[in-house]
């Protein structure tokens, strides 16, 4: 077992290793200028010397992903149980729901920056577009994937439609709310750079654009990565929030 | 004279016919767009208190639908079922119910498991979960109190169900095929298990099974069903002497039983 995890953490760690020992020495050797692709290190360098700049403009971009994800489970939560209690809302709402996501993201980020303006309005809303569908979609297929078993014990017991909602449905849903969530915090980063690149004056995504066009590579490029390591710590923020409300889960067997 | 007569009779009204009543019980299934099916045809007996009864047929045959209507899960098309003299229009509160999976939630412990219908019925306290743990530790699963139900084997999270069933204190307990998703092994160690917390609890046990072996090791009265639409080919009443132990199986008169319930199914000659 202990070798078994010990594998798990390393093979990444050396695959990675590998990869930039190898885009280091490419980029020393062959003279490609820094604009195009700067080395590991020149990344690394500016990210600490930029530090301040780059952890200036993660807040913009945290606060946008974290605020259309919150709307976006607050919205979406409550209406993927609408969807999923009442016949009627579900033929309504649910083929105006993926004509909606049909529509290309960045097809309405001009409009929705016409809408909401430059600041963080219009990201906000970004974000809460992108993440919304997986959230709702994922809920409503949890709460309809109630074992039929559990109603049947629920109901034999006399439990009322909101115990058997509170007490059956809702927790058999929520590892299918937190697969949708999962999927949600990481398109709502998505959603915000989006927002940042049509018309911005702060964040990583604003970063990344100012930056390559300046010619700095390297920033661009510490942008980016600073983005991804949003991302991941956002996914990985939202994982830890699942193992602690779903702990059974999680348990092994005896 | 008069109040003497007038006693009598309210007496007679208080003791009904049997526990459970069961008159012409009929059920008619309108699925959509196919034709009506009729699952059970007009099915009569009558279960008397502290008996354990099997409900024994083919697949199919419609003795889970006869369960569902005695448990209120579902009604009648028509007939009479009544429960301790009263109608049943719908769950009862004192009634457990075991189904053939565990149908445990993975959420919760082995604990709240069990404590879920005390929870449901809002007569919770410290005596429901003093009783919970003498159950769990009469079926061996005191050490599993706070385990959740994805840690234990198939055979454990049915000896869980069984005591969910029995936390309320049910004066029936109703079982549909609740070993029918275990290993032979396993089986046979529930049935004695059963059998054992039927002995301390005293509670009327309605239970479906198509196992022959089964039916006729546990009850007092086998209720052989036919192919749908059910109805009742023969009652075996089963006159082997409480408590019954594995070797009883081997017993002649044991056979003579299987033989029977078999040539009721037309299975054997």
């Amino acid at each position: 077992m202990k070798t078994l995890r010990l594998q798990q953490s390393a093979y990444p760690v050396i695959g990675l290793v590998v990869i930039l020992l190898l885009w280091q020495g490419y980029t020393s050797l062959s003279g490609i200028t820094p604009l195009v692709l700067p080395s590991p290190t020149d990344i690394a360098l500016v990210s600490v010397r930029r530090y301040d700049l780059l952890l200036h403009e993660t807040w913009p971009t945290l606060m946008e992903t974290v605020l259309g994800f919150g709307l976006a489970v607050l919205i979406g939560i409550p209406l993927a149980i609408c969807v999923a209690n009442s016949k009627v809302l579900n033929l309504a709402l649910y083929p105006i729901l993926v004509a909606t996501q049909s529509v290309p993201k960045v097809a309405i980020a001009p409009i929705i920056l016409v809408w909401f303006g430059l600041g963080i309005g219009s990201k906000l809303a970004l974000a809460f577009l992108v993440a919304f569908f997986p959230i709702v979609v994922d809920t409503a297929a949890g709460l309809k994937a109630t074992p039929v078993g559990l109603l049947d014990l629920a109901r034999s017991l006399r439990a009322s439609p909101l115990q058997i909602f509170l007490k059956v449905q809702m927790p058999a849903a929520l590892p299918f709310v937190f697969a949708g969530a999962k999927v949600a915090i990481t398109l709502a980063v998505i959603g915000a750079v989006i927002g940042e690149f049509v018309g911005s004056v702060a964040g990583l995504g604003n970063l990344v654009l100012t930056a390559n066009s300046q010619l700095d590579g390297p920033l661009a490029w510490a942008a980016l990565i600073w983005l991804s390591a949003l991302g991941i710590v956002l996914f990985a923020a939202v994982a830890l929030v699942e193992r602690l409300m779903t702990p059974w889960s999680h348990s092994e067997r005896h | 004279m008069i109040a003497d007569r007038i006693e009598g009779r309210s007496e007679a009204k208080a003791a009904p016919i049997g526990f459970g009543h069961f008159k012409n019980v009929r059920k008619i299934f309108h699925g959509t767009g196919g034709e009506p099916l009729l699952a059970i045809d007009s099915i009569s007996f009558d279960l008397a208190a502290g008996k354990f009864i099997s409900l024994l047929g083919p697949s199919g045959c419609g003795k889970t639908t006869f369960l569902r209507i005695v448990a209120g899960l579902m009604s009648a098309t028509s007939g009479v079922v009544q429960i301790n003299g009263i109608d049943v229009t719908g769950p009862q509160p004192d009634f457990g119910i075991a189904f053939q999976q565990a149908n445990l939630m993975p959420w919760r412990t082995v604990l709240k498991n069990v404590l879920f219908p005390i929870e449901i019925n809002r007569d919770g306290g410290e005596e429901a979960t003093a009783r919970a743990h003498e159950l769990l530790s009469l079926v061996g699963l005191s050490g599993f109190a706070n385990a959740y139900p994805s840690q234990l084997s198939g055979g454990m999270q049915h000896r869980v169900a069984l005591c969910r069933a029995l936390v309320h204190r049910p004066k029936l307990l109703l079982m549909d095929e609740p070993f029918g998703a275990l290993d032979e092994l396993t089986r046979m160690e529930m049935q004695d298990l059963l059998l054992d917390i039927r002995a301390k609890t005293k509670a009327t046990v309605m239970l479906v099974t198509h196992s022959i072996s089964e039916a006729i090791y546990l009850s007092d009265t086998v209720a052989v069903f036919s192919k749908r639409p059910a109805v009742l080919l023969d009652c075996i009443d089963v006159a082997l002497p409480y408590p019954r132990t594995p070797e009883i199986r081997y017993a002649a008169a044991f056979t003579a039983l299987e033989h029977r319930a078999g040539r009721g199914l037309g299975i054997t000659r």
